[in-house]
């Protein structure tokens, strides 16, 4: 394991309910590193992403943690039945005490603190994925592991919830693993793609997968016309200030159109 | 009107009930109201197996309990069947494998009624003692693990992640499911022994706006429900832990009136609704 990586998977794989869920990953996540798995259903995307976090052990390989890691994570899905009487501000320190001033701070930064005090049962599908990550981001991770952290959330919203993401990356300089179908709006952010499928099916810089031979077999054409959206998005996330609407309106809006 | 007998039940009743209330809450946050019912059918089992072996009763049921939770905790990670029919054909099986080993004790008089509906007139002062002490150990049991165990009630994906341990938590709580229903079958009995974790819980629900308020609540819940389940069955001369459940039951059919959100703190309910 080299000095810099703050969680190294190598060569490994899971075996479960009698067939490989994945196999044969090698993924090292750097300090202030975006690494985005994506892949179709059923690729081994979560399954690598708990690897890393270390809730799956590997049948073969290896996946280890650097030391006193603290590791921060957005589920999937999470499910608050109404018998659970929990709102927004408790649920901030699920996992371990967090200072108040960084529970404001991150609830403020999610676009969430209108809803300190409301009932996690109440949100919005959006408003819960932004409280979840208002969540992991005030815990100061090292280590971020978003598992589709922008699903059930508008397009707008979707920008949105990745220029958080990334503020949240420059900000704690910490390590983050995200997993995503969406391919288009990831890439914008990204520093490197592990594409999945059962294995890793290729991985490199963002432009080099969209452009590989296998990524555009794996997806096709849809593939495709989400290589042109990641062009575009890709020229506005240069910009400085991050307004995406405010530099190309009428190219975004062609951009909409999926 | 305070007989000996009465003062102890009273004592007893709030004891067990005090526990139950918060033990309660996680069983109905984790949906764990089959697997209750599937322990405390599994208590008489107990009985017959302390019978048979001669050893103290509560003990007896206290092992035969954590051994089925322990049981269950393994099969449910690897079983094909669905844990709903698991948790059925073991709570039906733990109750008639109970009771056929009773009926092979012919040397023994069982007070039947008394097992499966409870006969918390009969709590003697020793038993007293066993319900305080096993009350407060686990409450304070439950007030150590109690931050792992939430985190892992609401995602146990997301405890384990972030460096809690869910499993040990959730062993733990077990065994102290356990404990409870050893010391609260004299109260109520085999058969209603989930009621009295359940409908507190259930009937807090209402009042509370945060998980450790629902705690709270659900012991007063538990304990009110004790009292005036005694008081009713001392007036009405009604069997006491039916009676008690029956007081119970009335707490929660009360918090579902809509005059309940007079007495509930006004926190939580702003909330911008359309604000992006």
């Amino acid at each position: 394991m080299s000095n810099t990586s703050l969680i190294e998977l190598n060569n490994a794989g899971v075996f479960e309910g009698g067939h490989w869920r994945v196999r044969g990953v090698n993924l090292a996540v750097e300090r202030g590193e975006i690494v985005t798995l994506i892949g179709p259903n059923g690729s081994g995307k979560s399954t690598t992403a708990k690897l890393a976090l270390g809730v799956l052990k590997p049948t073969e390989g290896s996946a280890t943690q650097a030391k006193s890691l603290r590791i921060a994570y957005v589920p999937q899905k999470l499910y608050i039945d109404w018998s659970l009487p929990l709102d927004v501000q408790h649920f901030m320190h699920l996992t371990g005490s967090i200072p108040a001033q960084d529970v404001a701070q991150a609830l403020e930064a999610a676009g969430v603190k209108h809803l300190n005090q409301s009932q996690l049962s109440s949100l919005s599908g959006g408003e819960f994925q932004r409280v979840l990550i208002a969540r992991a981001m005030a815990r100061k991770p090292d280590f971020l592991v978003l598992d589709e952290p922008v699903q059930g959330v508008d397009y707008n919203g979707e920008i949105a919830l990745y220029e958080l993401i990334s503020v949240i990356r420059d900000k704690l300089q910490c390590g983050i693993l995200m997993i995503s179908h969406d391919l288009h709006v990831v890439m914008a952010a990204t520093d490197r793609v592990l594409c999945l499928n059962g294995h890793v099916c290729c991985s490199g810089s963002p432009t080099a997968v969209a452009e590989s031979p296998e990524f555009k077999s794996l997806f096709g054409l849809r593939g495709e016309s989400n290589l042109a959206l990641y062009t575009h998005d890709h020229d506005h996330k240069h910009m400085p200030d991050g307004q995406i609407e405010h530099i190309h309106p009428t190219k975004k809006e062609s951009g909409h159109v999926r | 009107m305070f007989d000996d007998f009465f003062v102890r039940a009273l004592l007893a009743g709030i004891g067990v009930a005090l526990v139950a209330g918060p033990l309660g809450c996680f069983v109905v946050w984790r949906r764990l109201a089959y697997f209750g019912d599937t322990l405390s059918h599994g208590a008489l089992l107990g009985v017959a197996v302390g019978l048979l072996l001669q050893i103290h009763l509560p003990t007896a049921v206290f092992i035969v309990c954590t051994f089925i939770a322990l049981a269950l905790f393994t099969i449910r990670r690897r079983s094909m069947i669905s844990s709903d029919a698991l948790l059925g054909l073991l709570s039906h099986s733990a109750l008639a494998i109970g009771l056929v080993v009773l009926g092979f004790l012919t040397w023994v008089r069982v007070d039947l009624m008394g097992l499966l509906f409870g006969d918390i007139l009969a709590v003697s002062e020793n038993d007293l003692l066993l319900i305080w002490i096993g009350a407060l150990c686990t409450l304070s049991i439950l007030t150590w693990i109690w931050k792992p165990l939430f985190a892992a009630t609401v995602s146990q994906e997301l405890a384990e992640a972030e460096g809690l341990e869910p499993r040990r938590t959730e062993l733990i709580f077990m065994i102290l499911m356990a404990a409870v229903i050893a010391i609260s079958m004299k109260i109520v009995g085999v058969l209603l022994i989930t009621s009295l974790l359940i409908i507190p819980a259930a009937a807090s629900r209402r009042f509370a706006t945060s998980p450790a308020q629902m705690l709270i609540v659900a012991s007063v819940i538990g304990v009110l429900s004790v009292i005036a389940g005694l008081l009713s069955s001392l007036t009405w001369d009604t069997p006491s832990g039916p009676s008690i459940v029956v007081a119970a039951l009335i707490c929660f059919l009360v918090s579902l009136t809509p005059f309940v959100n007079l007495f509930r703190s006004n926190l939580g309910a702003s909330r911008n609704i359309g604000h992006e």
